[in-house]
């Protein structure tokens, strides 16, 4: 069941509440490092800025692939939110994943370049992760559309616990934080100094920007897909989640890909085997 | 006309038309014959298609014994040659399996040929259809490519002899023989065509006669001569100990006890003919061939012939340990050749093990057998075909103008070769991203897998499998729409025969995309639920969105032709180093020094060598237990 | 509303500073002053940012390296020379090896002399290239408030 009305609303609300969610974060941020830090609002003042900048290019295809990037992003979440198939709510992810990546490679440059390795090499470090995050739901559920996950009557969570820490895990890595920040983050100069961002600027990097909220809410809405069957609960979890991930964000160093992706595919892989395991005897037996 | 004059003429006219084009020695001439065999072909397939997709299985009996004689006697010949050759090339690998081979087809036309009756000969379901359209219209493009391919191939390798008439006849000669594939019931037949093929695959990657090609013609002879005699022994099987059944309706029919091992043996002969591991080598060797042997047997249709069966056979694997075994060499072969992929920059090579991976993913559905993994298995051969197919040829057309296959040397091919380079997007995505018809075939596979029992490992398997993909077909992607300037264009030189075949699939790719829930409801359904008893389907509301998508991803690339103003630019950020456009800087002690952008290949990971090792023991012990399965079943049954 | 004002991204270049200035401008971000409050991000990346902080003299090295990375800014940009080597090349301003000041390659908006500068200056020069920098921007007529300026159809650009 396809419901537009949440789709529509996600389309016009969650750059909002991705932005606050992004302000909270850098509030929070500084204040664990003993500052005091922005304005809430100050992602959106930002962005603002950037849209009011000078638009320069390295090449006019560069901003084709972020437009495409930003429509399949809005598209992802908007069918998530509709309450499609969640297999392909994650495909689409990928498309438009592959669509930032091409930005990046299109123009001839060295940061971008190796940003956009790194961004490949980041997709397909979650990648498996997430897929099995959904085939634990469908086998817990007994279907993919999200719609029919969300009024499962029992809590999805108990039954795929180790699915939900990986799932965790590699949320590290698509939220763009520490230790696996290793394609582009928001922090001070990398050694690739933006990574796949470097040769956007003005009304680009803005666009990628409120991409970036899009795919946090959506990221989040996945989070509370665990915990669907009671609303408060989600709500707490998908808080005390993203808190998490601050935490972690401010405590670890960034890792080598090597590091990144060797440990994502052992996560996937063991919680994979054992999650999924341990549910196939539950339904057999 | 009746659908079985449309068979017979299928399979009988490419083969007239080989002897035409053997006799043809001049390129307007070929070009003539091409095109209007083409063009037969099309229209024959097209009106098969109209009056038998809905008639489910239709069976024909035709003249057997007769023509069972001149099988027979083809084949002797064939193995007279092939043993000669052998002897003159100092391969007695080769000698020896075809002796071996040809002594049991020997015995068996000698014993029991006479005893055994195949009511029906030929036959034609929607399956056997959609496999003739691939290689009908798939096969005649690349004929209609090859015109100008090979026109190019021997102005620039002068040091090859020129026998493209004997070029295209071997060709025209396997065409015939995949379409007798697809409609032969008679398992002998099967058998014969089968043979065939592997003759030709011989003779057309040893076309330079090079060194290098003629050892890699014979080691992907003597591997499918080891599926060959696998076959035979399925055939002496079957007329001794199984009752003589010789139809593959009979051999469906017949139940699991008597059709196991020669369903296993088989499946054996699939495997090797679809380079899967531990028999993968010969299709990587095969890349030295012209690149329209590469399109057309060793990525669309050839290899599709070894899944082709295993599919076929697939309701006799179903739930046994040997179908399991079966469907784990499929899956590991499918993650394996993937991850060797990552670590090649040879654009062919590349080609290669991504082929030997998708065929991989279709053994493994088939191996599953249930409804929803055969529904994921044709799927896959579809689309694999026509993308993989395009990819080959656009690889060929730009190893013409640049002179190399290397990736690394693609860079920047969006700014001499637009149109190319958009052909080859739309078969790269065509691989592996949503929409398009690879990643819904996946999309299938990961709900047939879940269905099936233990289906949870295979799962696991193509969650990896389908990551890596991602990796090495983005980063060839990223390659080639680089935007270098200042490039000289160099498309005008592109034949258009080229063009022609090229435009084709690209569109094809496409339209078969926005057409496959037609495919799916007219023709795989039907023949799922005749052979299953139930049939799958996509709900509407994913059929909608998938659409939606698509129509996004065709319309969205037309904003190029919107008028806009050309924004201020800059060169890239090199650290603040000035740099030229072809990516010169000043470097330290006022050096000179170039830019070079490489992909990562990950070598230490993902090398060839260390993980064709893997491979193969590992395959070559399910293997062994695959048939150790069967061989126990006999005797604990 | 202005938003260039509220959002502020600096490039910090080094041109042949002593790592004075720099140690002081880096100090700025730290939480004793914080200047990440007033939303100002020190990116790497001359595409990203809107000021440009420069330190050190220029010599024959630098000099097309400060003129690349000034290029590479969109506008509106503005440049504050910190310390005394960016503004005049302070004491080394005879030497062979010393072109001058920052102003001898790239105009100069902002002066923050001092040999170090102190945090306060680096911090007050800064909030003065935003006056100035809010004042380019009337300039070049662009829409306050920051509308999306047509970023959705590609190519269609401020």
């Amino acid at each position: 069941m396809i419901s537009i009305v949440w789709a529509v609303i996600f389309i016009l609300l969650g750059p909002v509440a991705g932005g606050i969610i992004a302000g909270i974060d850098r509030k929070v941020t500084a204040r664990m490092q003993g500052r005091f830090g922005p304005p809430l609002l100050q992602p959106f003042y930002d962005v603002g800025k950037l849209f009011e900048k000078e638009h320069i290019v390295v090449n006019e295809t560069q901003i084709f692939y972020v437009v495409c990037y930003f429509i399949f992003i809005v598209f992802t979440g908007g069918l998530f939110f509709a309450g499609a198939d969640l297999l392909l709510v994650i495909f689409a992810l990928t498309l438009a994943q592959i669509f930032l990546v091409l930005g990046a490679y299109s123009s001839d440059s060295p940061y971008s370049h190796i940003g956009a390795e790194r961004e490949l090499l980041q997709i397909i470090a979650y990648e498996p992760m997430v897929i099995l995050a959904a085939v634990g739901m469908y086998v817990v559920t007994g279907s993919f559309t999200v719609s029919d996950i969300l009024a499962f009557p029992r809590p999805v969570i108990l039954l795929i616990p180790g699915l939900f820490l990986g799932f965790l895990y590699v949320l590290t890595i698509k939220l763009r934080k520490s230790p696996f920040d290793i394609s582009t983050s928001h922090h001070a100069h990398q050694e690739i100094v933006k990574g796949v961002t470097t040769e956007f600027s003005g009304p680009s990097l803005g666009l990628i920007e409120i991409t970036h909220w899009y795919e946090t809410v959506f990221l989040l809405g996945f989070v509370y897909l665990f915990f669907a069957w009671n609303p408060v609960v989600s709500a707490v979890a998908v808080i005390v989640v993203y808190l998490l991930e601050i935490l972690i964000d401010n405590t670890n160093a960034r890792v080598k890909w090597q590091l990144a992706l060797k440990s994502s595919w052992a996560v996937a892989a063991i919680v994979g085997l054992v999650n999924l395991a341990a549910l196939y005897y539950l339904r057999g037996a | 006309m009746q659908i079985v004059q449309l068979l017979v003429f299928l399979i009988l006219f490419p083969l007239i038309t080989a002897f035409f084009m053997f006799a043809v020695r001049k390129n307007g001439e070929r070009k003539l014959i091409v095109s209007l065999s083409a063009l037969a072909i099309g229209g024959v397939l097209v009106y098969l298609l109209v009056t038998a997709f809905d008639k489910g299985a239709v069976y024909f009996g035709v003249g057997s014994e007769s023509v069972g004689m001149v099988m027979f006697a083809i084949e002797m010949a064939v193995a007279v040659f092939i043993f000669y050759l052998g002897i003159r090339y100092r391969n007695y690998l080769v000698v020896g399996l075809i002796t071996l081979q040809s002594l049991a087809m020997i015995w068996y036309e000698a014993v029991y040929a006479r005893g055994i009756e195949v009511q029906y000969s030929l036959f034609v379901d929607q399956f056997s259809l959609i496999m003739a359209l691939i290689i009908g219209i798939i096969g005649s493009l690349i004929c209609v490519y090859a015109l100008g391919y090979m026109k190019h191939f021997h102005e620039h390798h002068v040091e090859i002899p020129d026998r493209r008439n004997w070029f295209f006849f071997v060709l025209f000669v396997f065409l015939s023989a995949m379409f007798g594939l697809v409609f032969a019931n008679n398992i002998v037949w099967v058998y014969f065509f089968w043979e065939i093929t592997t003759l030709c695959s011989f003779l057309l990657i040893g076309y330079t006669k090079t060194e290098e090609a003629t050892a890699n013609a014979f080691t992907a002879l003597w591997m499918n001569l080891l599926g060959g005699i696998a076959f035979s022994g399925a055939i002496l099987y079957l007329a001794t100990l199984g009752g003589g059944i010789m139809g593959l309706d009979q051999l469906l029919a017949s139940g699991k006890v008597i059709a196991l091992l020669p369903a296993v043996l088989i499946g054996f002969a699939g495997l090797t003919k679809a380079a899967q591991l531990p028999f993968s080598s010969w299709l990587v060797g095969a890349m030295v061939a012209p690149t329209p042997v590469s399109a057309l047997l060793h990525s669309s249709t050839m290899v599709k012939a070894g899944v082709y069966i295993i599919v076929r056979l697939a309701p006799i694997f179903q739930g046994t340990p040997s179908g399991y075994a079966l469907a784990f060499i499929g899956a590991f072969t499918f993650l394996i050749a993937s991850g060797i992929a990552i670590s090649r920059s040879n654009a062919k090579q590349v080609l290669a093990y991504s082929t030997i991976a998708n065929l991989g993913l279709v053994v493994a559905c088939a191996g599953i057998g249930t409804y929803e993994a055969i529904w994921a298995a044709i799927l896959l051969i579809i689309f694999h075909a026509i993308s993989k197919s395009l990819l080959f040829m656009a690889v060929g057309t730009v190893e013409h103008r640049i002179s190399s296959r290397d990736i690394e040397n693609m860079r920047g091919l969006i700014t001499c070769m637009p149109k190319i380079t958009a052909m080859m997007v739309i078969g790269i995505a065509g691989m592996f991203l949503a929409p398009f018809g690879m990643l819904i075939s996946k999309w299938v596979a990961i709900r047939a897998f879940i269905d099936a029992p233990l289906g949870f490992i295979f799962v696991i398997i193509l969650a990896f499998g389908s990551a890596i993909t991602v990796f090495f077909w983005a980063k060839w992607m990223g390659k080639i729409i680089t935007v270098v300037p200042d490039k000289v264009h160099l498309e005008g030189k592109v034949d258009p025969n080229e063009w022609i075949a090229l435009v084709s699939l690209a569109g094809l790719t496409v339209i078969t995309c926005f057409i496959f829930p037609l495919i799916s409801s007219m023709l795989l359904e039907p023949f799922l639920l005749a052979n299953y008893g139930v049939s799958a389907q996509l709900s509407q509301d994913n059929i909608t969105i998938m659409i939606l998508m698509l129509f996004l991803l065709v319309v969205l690339p037309l904003s190029v032709l919107l008028p806009h103003h050309r924004h201020k630019h800059v060169p890239a950020y090199m650290g603040g180093r000035t740099t030229t456009p072809d990516m010169h800087f000043s470097g330290s002690l006022g050096m000179q020094r170039q830019m070079e952008l490489s992909n990562y290949y990950l070598d230490s990971w993902f090398g060839e060598a260390k993980l064709r090792k893997i491979g193969i023991g590992l395959c070559t012990a399910i293997l062994a237990v695959m048939f150790l399965a069967v061989a126990l079943r006999g005797v604990v049954l | 509303m202005a938003y260039l004002k509220k959002s502020p991204w600096i490039i910090h270049y080094d041109a042949s500073s002593c790592n004075g200035c720099d140690i002081e401008i880096l100090a700025c971000l730290t939480p004793m002053y914080d200047v990440e409050r007033f939303g100002i991000i020190n990116t790497g990346n001359p595409k990203h940012a809107d000021i440009f902080v420069v330190t050190g003299t220029v010599n024959e090295q630098n000099r097309e390296i400060i003129l690349n990375i000034y290029n590479q800014i969109p506008d509106p940009k503005a440049v504050v020379a910190v310390g005394i080597c960016a503004t005049s090349a302070g004491v080394f301003r005879e030497c062979y090896n010393v072109a001058g000041g920052v102003d001898m390659v790239i105009p100069v908006d902002v002066y923050v002399p001092g040999c170090a500068a102190r945090p306060e200056s680096i911090i007050d020069g800064i909030v003065t290239a935003l006056g100035i920098i809010e004042e380019k921007r009337r300039m070049m007529d662009l829409p306050a408030g920051g509308k999306p300026a047509a970023a959705d159809s590609p190519g269609g650009g401020t």
